[in-house]
This record gives structure tokens, sequence and C-alpha cells, in this order.
């Protein structure tokens, strides 16, 4: 048998900022058995609409999971534009806060590892720090491993969000929805 | 001019053109119902809220119309859990209005405080918690025109008591404006030449009609294409009556009691065109070896239904009968004696086999009985059924040629939605005969509604057919399970004496020479009527397509031993 190879898919979706709308794209994911990795909502440039990152695990089964995600968004009448920006040319930020055990002694390693990923301390206890990394998932796993051995007390993580470059704008697979060669009549 | 919540929602109900609410009122409600009596719109009294969805539902299906139910808050929302469930899996367009506690009450577990808009957002289409009576105009607005577009479905609006009783300026909004909610129409031209050329080079085509076609009323274009490119029609459960029974080029239901040429024309079909359907695991068995010859056209509304259960090679997404409405007039004539022929063979073969062509034994068969029914309503009857053997026989045996006749729970299978069903159906179309088919487990789940069949005078006619045990489960017990009848028998009350206790006219039937003059007292006897016929008790639905088998291996009623 072929091992599963998981395929990690990152949407955004833009919805009515209005109660209740994340409890709904729980909801569906939840009852559908999509697998979240992590969700992140936001505000957007307009003030009605917020902005939802979902990045979801394909198990590989079915090469449609992205699009049956997408397909029931659209199912939500508070969702209005839902895009795969997974191979887009896309900026993909993630922001870790990690709070490391640090002696006075050990505090100018913690400092040599953020410098070398710009991440920045922005906290000073007597015996930890806390560390501020912002970017790509893979970055910040790789300065977490680095970082572990020293103890991580605690980690906070945003989740993953994303933005297309320029005017490129993400994958749409299904057809008839919002923005999407769109037949309304 | 300055009006409460309450006055707001009926004066928007009228507006939407409801005529007729089922429901059952509370503390949390009150004030709606207070005011309710100062407009034009007839309240139906249920026993159990239950009762007042699938009225609503009924109501709905048989008149292509948005239902209307109402309950007070927690357990009399709750209790319209199931038959909000039944709506949703079915995409029947019903809205659902329930009192909630004041605003200021909520999340402190107040007395009848129950959280229904988290408990019915998985069973609903949308939902509406509504906190201020400047809510109310709007979301009635917008829950009336969610319920029926697109695929349509049960919307709830939650009121809180306060919002009832508040009181606003009123203007009654015009528009809606849902920017997320656009239902397709159209489909892209090149999906639609995509599909001509498969239908051009189909040679064993068939048409699966589902549910969609009733639901966009494409029953006149379904013909027009059947007819055009001469492709044989199976339906759905629920969409029975899309196109005639008695055309020639009608091959029943399909699915796991389809009719056995039907399943066997789909199995080796090469071409399907499935329209309004949405490939339910009842009608496809196995899907590993779906049609395995078949190329694959799908026609449906809502793009979530695409590939979810079968890959398919064209998706038209879009309105059924407009993209009907377009495809048609792209396609040639077309000519498949040599499939139908087959198909004839298959269909001559099942003929013989079936309950019908028995001689009379005296004994009460369902299948016979439901055909005596249609033979005698002229096969015209608005027919609602419970769920289980008994649904499956007048799905066979009603020969559906009109469309909006069959209410059935379909996706559900929610036991108990015949009677209530009929009363709402009825309510739809006074003029019509209405009869209800059900089995003696079904008819006792909500068997309390009979008060509201007499209370209103709704002219049902009622049939039990008592075989004395829950009889589709018993049916798997002695296929799979070897014949250990757990949980099946049945004991039920005497329900001629039940019917008689509400003042209903009723009969009970022992043999086949009985039937006739039973039903012909039905008939004759204005106002409900119950007839309680006791089956034989251990008939099988034939065929039957085991759970994971093959759409093709069915199990055949055995031919009459002699």
């Amino acid at each position: 048998m072929q091992p599963y190879v998981t395929i990690r898919h990152t949407l955004i979706a833009l919805v009515e900022d209005k109660p209740g709308v994340l409890n709904r794209v729980a909801s569906l994911f939840r009852r559908r058995n999509f697998n979240i990795a992590s969700l992140n909502v936001g505000r957007t440039e307009k003030p009605d609409i917020s902005r939802m990152t979902i990045v979801v695990d394909e198990d590989g089964s079915s090469p449609l999971d992205a699009r049956r995600v997408e397909a029931n968004l659209y199912k939500l009448v508070n969702v209005m534009d839902v895009q795969d920006v997974t191979n887009q040319p896309a900026v993909f930020r993630d922001l870790a806060l990690v709070k490391v055990k640090a002696t006075p002694a050990q505090r100018s390693e913690v400092a040599n590892l953020a410098g070398i990923f710009r991440a920045n301390i922005v906290d000073v206890a007597p015996d930890s720090v806390i560390v501020e990394i912002t970017g790509t998932e893979d970055k910040i796993e790789s300065l977490v491993e680095l970082l572990r051995p020293l103890g991580i007390l605690e980690m906070v993580r945003t989740g993953q969000v994303a933005m297309t470059r320029g005017t490129a704008s993400g994958a749409r697979y299904v057809p008839g929805t919002n923005g999407n060669g769109h037949y309304v009549d | 001019m300055k009006k409460s919540g309450a006055d707001i929602l009926w004066e928007c109900l009228v507006r939407e053109g409801v005529e007729v609410v089922f429901g059952l009122p509370g503390g949390a409600i009150m004030p709606a119902y207070d005011v309710m009596l100062n407009y034009p719109i007839h309240h139906v009294l249920v026993r159990h809220e239950q009762g007042a969805a699938h009225m609503a539902d009924g109501y709905a299906r048989a008149s292509g119309k948005v239902g209307v139910a109402v309950a007070t808050s927690g357990p009399g929302a709750a209790n319209l859990v199931t038959g909000i469930a039944t709506a949703m899996m079915d995409s029947s367009p019903v809205v659902f209005i329930t009192g909630q506690v004041h605003s200021h009450l909520i999340g402190g577990d107040a007395f009848q405080e129950i959280d229904v808009t988290g408990i019915t957002l998985p069973i609903t289409k949308h939902n509406y918690l509504i906190t201020r009576a400047d809510e109310v105009a709007q979301a009635v607005r917008e829950a009336f025109y969610i319920a029926r577009s697109g695929r349509p479905g049960p919307v709830l609006i939650d009121i809180c008591k306060n919002a009832q009783v508040e009181k606003v300026e009123f203007e009654y909004p015009e528009k809606v404006s849902l920017p997320g909610y656009k239902p397709p129409e159209h489909a892209p031209k090149a999906d639609l030449q995509r599909a001509v050329e498969l239908i051009e080079k189909a040679e064993c085509p068939v048409i699966l009609a589902g549910h969609g076609i009733l639901m966009s009323g494409a029953m006149e274009e379904l013909q027009m294409l059947a007819v055009k490119t001469h492709t044989p029609v199976a339906m759905t459960l629920l969409g029975l009556g899309a196109f005639p029974a008695s055309h020639p080029l009608s091959l029943g239901m399909m699915g796991m009691h389809g009719e056995a040429y039907c399943n066997l024309a789909i199995h080796n079909s090469d071409l399907i065109l499935a329209l309004g359907m949405r490939f339910d695991d009842r009608v496809t068995g196995n899907l590993r070896n779906y049609a395995p010859n078949a190329r694959k056209i799908h026609v449906e509304i809502d793009p979530s239904e695409i590939h979810k259960n079968v890959f398919v090679d064209v998706p038209l997404v879009g309105n059924l009968k407009s993209v009907l409405r377009d495809l048609i007039p792209m396609l040639d004539e077309y000519d498949h004696e040599t499939w139908l022929a087959q198909i004839g063979d298959w269909r001559a073969e099942s003929q013989a086999r079936d309950i019908l062509s028995w001689p009379d034994d005296d004994k009460l068969y369902t299948a016979k009985v439901i055909h005596d029914i249609w033979e005698a309503t002229s096969g015209d009857a608005i027919v609602s059924t419970g769920v289980g053997q008994h649904q499956m026989w007048a799905a066979q045996y009603y020969h559906f040629d009109k469309p909006y006749r069959l209410i059935t729970s379909g996706g559900a299978g929610t036991m108990g939605f015949g009677l209530p069903s009929a009363i709402g159906a009825w309510f739809a179309h006074p003029d019509r005969q209405v009869w209800v088919v059900d089995g003696d487990g079904s008819f006792q789940m909500t068997q309390a509604e009979l008060s509201t069949a007499i209370q209103e005078g709704a002219d049902v006619k009622i049939c039990i057919m008592n075989n004395h045990f829950l009889g589709m489960v018993r049916q798997w017990q002695e296929f799979f399970f070897e014949s250990r009848y757990s949980g099946t028998p049945l004991r039920s009350p005497d329900f001629t004496k039940i019917a008689e206790a509400h003042g209903i006219p009723a009969q009970l039937v022992l043999k086949s020479g009985d039937v006739q003059p039973a039903l012909d007292f039905a008939r004759q006897t204005q106002g409900p009527v119950l007839i309680e016929f006791q089956v034989e008790r251990e008939e099988a639905v034939y065929p039957m397509v085991p759970t994971g088998a093959d759409l093709a291996s069915m199990i055949r009623r055995p031919h009459r031993m002699e």
C-alpha cells in the first residue's frame, strides 16, 4: 500500500462580519469531517467583511478535498468568496510567541538564535525570555526545534495567514459560484 | 408607524403569502400568538411540535410554497428538531419560527431556554437569532427568500420575547441583500457543449430524475429531453411523479428497492444523465462498481453535490429548468430502439415475478392493497407515507403520473412522517384526495395528530398496513441477521378503536375480498377515515440491493411455488 501523502491546502474565505459566522464555519468542518490544521479570522479593509485563512490537511485519498471544502463553504449564506492559494504566488505568514527558559548566562545563546531567524526578544524575565517570530510555518518550526533543548515553557501561534502577490488570485474550483466565471442572470 | 415585533412578524408573513401556520404556543412565543388573531392566517394547533414541522413540510411539498411552523422556546423548539432535519435532508422549503427567552436572559439557563440556533445550525440552510424588534422584518424576508431559492431548505428564526414586544418604526424591506448567497442559474456554454457530445455518442443512455425536477418545476423539460433523445427515465424516491409512470420511457424507481429492470438499465448504461439528484447510497449501491461503463453528466444546483459520491465527467451547475432549456435545443433527435428492447426484456421478466401476477389467495399483501388504493383513487391522490416497508411498496405500486403527489421522508427516513405531512398536504390542496399509507410502527410515532385531523376536519384517508412488526427492520433481520427478531415484534392497540375514540370512522380489513368495500367506504365518507389492514406478517420488499452490494446484484422475489 502506498503511504498517504498529506497535502496541506491554504484557503482564503471572505465572510460577512456577523455574529456566529466563525461557529458556522467550524461546525461545517466538523460535520463534513474536514481536518483543519489552523483557522485564522480577522478584519479586512472593509468594515463588514472578515477574512479567514483556513489550512486543511488532505489525507491524499481523494484529490478533491480542497474543492469539497470550497463548495461546502459556499453553502453557508454568509460566505462570499473562497480561493485556494496553495500553489499560487503568495506570502504566507505565521506568528509565534515562544517563552524559553533562560538564565542570565543563557540569554545570549537565545539572542543569537533569534538573530539568525530575524526574531525578536520581546520580554526578559529573571529566568525566561519571550521570543517573537514571524515567518512561514517551516521557518517557525526550525527555530522552535532549536529552542526546544533550552526548555520551552509556553508557546502560542496565530495560525497561518496568506495573501497573493500582486494581482494574482487563488484557484477557484467550483463552477457557478461567486467570483468564478459566475453565471448569475 | 410603530409596530411591535410580533405585529411585524405576522405582517411580513402575510406579505409572503402565508395562509396557514402549524404550531403550539408556550411562554416565549405568547406575544406573537396574542396578535396572531388580528391577521388573516389560519393556525393549526398540533399535539406535538414534531407534527407541526412535518405538517409545514407536507404543505410545502404539496403546494410548492414555503411552509411555516411555530413553536415556543426550549422543549417546544427541541421537539421540532426531527422535523427540521427531515426537511433539510429532502431540501424542503420550511420556515420555522421559535420563541426565545428575553435577550438579557440568554446564556443564563433561564426557564425553557435552549440554544436553538446552536442545535439547528447543522440542520438548517440558515438560521437567525433575533434580539431586537427592528431585526424581525429583514430576517423574515431573507428567511423566505433563502428557503425557497437555490437548493431549497429549512430556515429557522429564533425570536427573543422582548423582540416580539418592543415597538419600532416599521418599513417593509422590499429588497433582500445577501452578498454571499447567489444561487447559480445557467451552466456555462462550454460545459453544455461537452454534455451534448456525450449524449450524441451514447447508445445506452439513462436519465436519472430526482427531486430537483419537482423543485424547479422542470417536468415538461424532462419529458421533452427524454422523448427527443429517446432516453428512458429512472426516478429516485423523491423524484417519483417527475415523469409519468405510465409513459413508455418510464423505468419507475431506482435503487435499493427499485425495479429490477430499472437497476439493470442503470448498471448496463453507457451514459447517465443525472438531473437534480444526489447519488444517495440508497440509489447507488456499491460506489466502486456503480454504472461502471457509463459516462456521467450531472445537472445540479448545489455545487457541493458534484463529485461528492460519484465522480462525473460533465458537471452542469445551475437551475435544472434553465439548464434543460439551454440544453434541449442543442440536441438532435436520437433513436435507441435496441437498448429499449433490451430493457423491455428485463421488464417482462420482472413483471412475471411480480406479486400482482399471483392468483388471489384471500390473504392481504400490502403491495396488492396499495395497488387497489391506486385504482380506487384513479392514481390521482396525494399519498403521504411513513417510513419502512409500506413506504417502499407505496413507491412501487402507486404509479405516480403527476408531480407533487408523493409526500415521503427520503433522506432522513423519518418514521411518523405520514399522518402529519398528509394533514399539511390537505391544507395545500383541500380539493384533492389525500391518503396516508402508513405502517403500524410509523403510525404510532405521531398518532396524537389524529386529534389535530379531527379538530381541523382534515379530509385524510388513513390506511395502516399492520403486519405486527417493525417490518423493514424485521426484513433485514430475516435476510442478514439469521431471522433473530430482536426488538421488532410489535403489539399495537386496536387502531379502529383509537380512531373511533377521536370521532373518526374506522374499519378493519382482514382478507382481500374486504379491501374494495373498505376503500369505497373511505372515499364516500366526508372527513378523516381510518382503515386498518391486517396484512401478511413476514412479507419482504423485493427487489432488494443489500447494503454495499452492486446495484445489479439484487435479492429478487422468489418465483411462486405452486
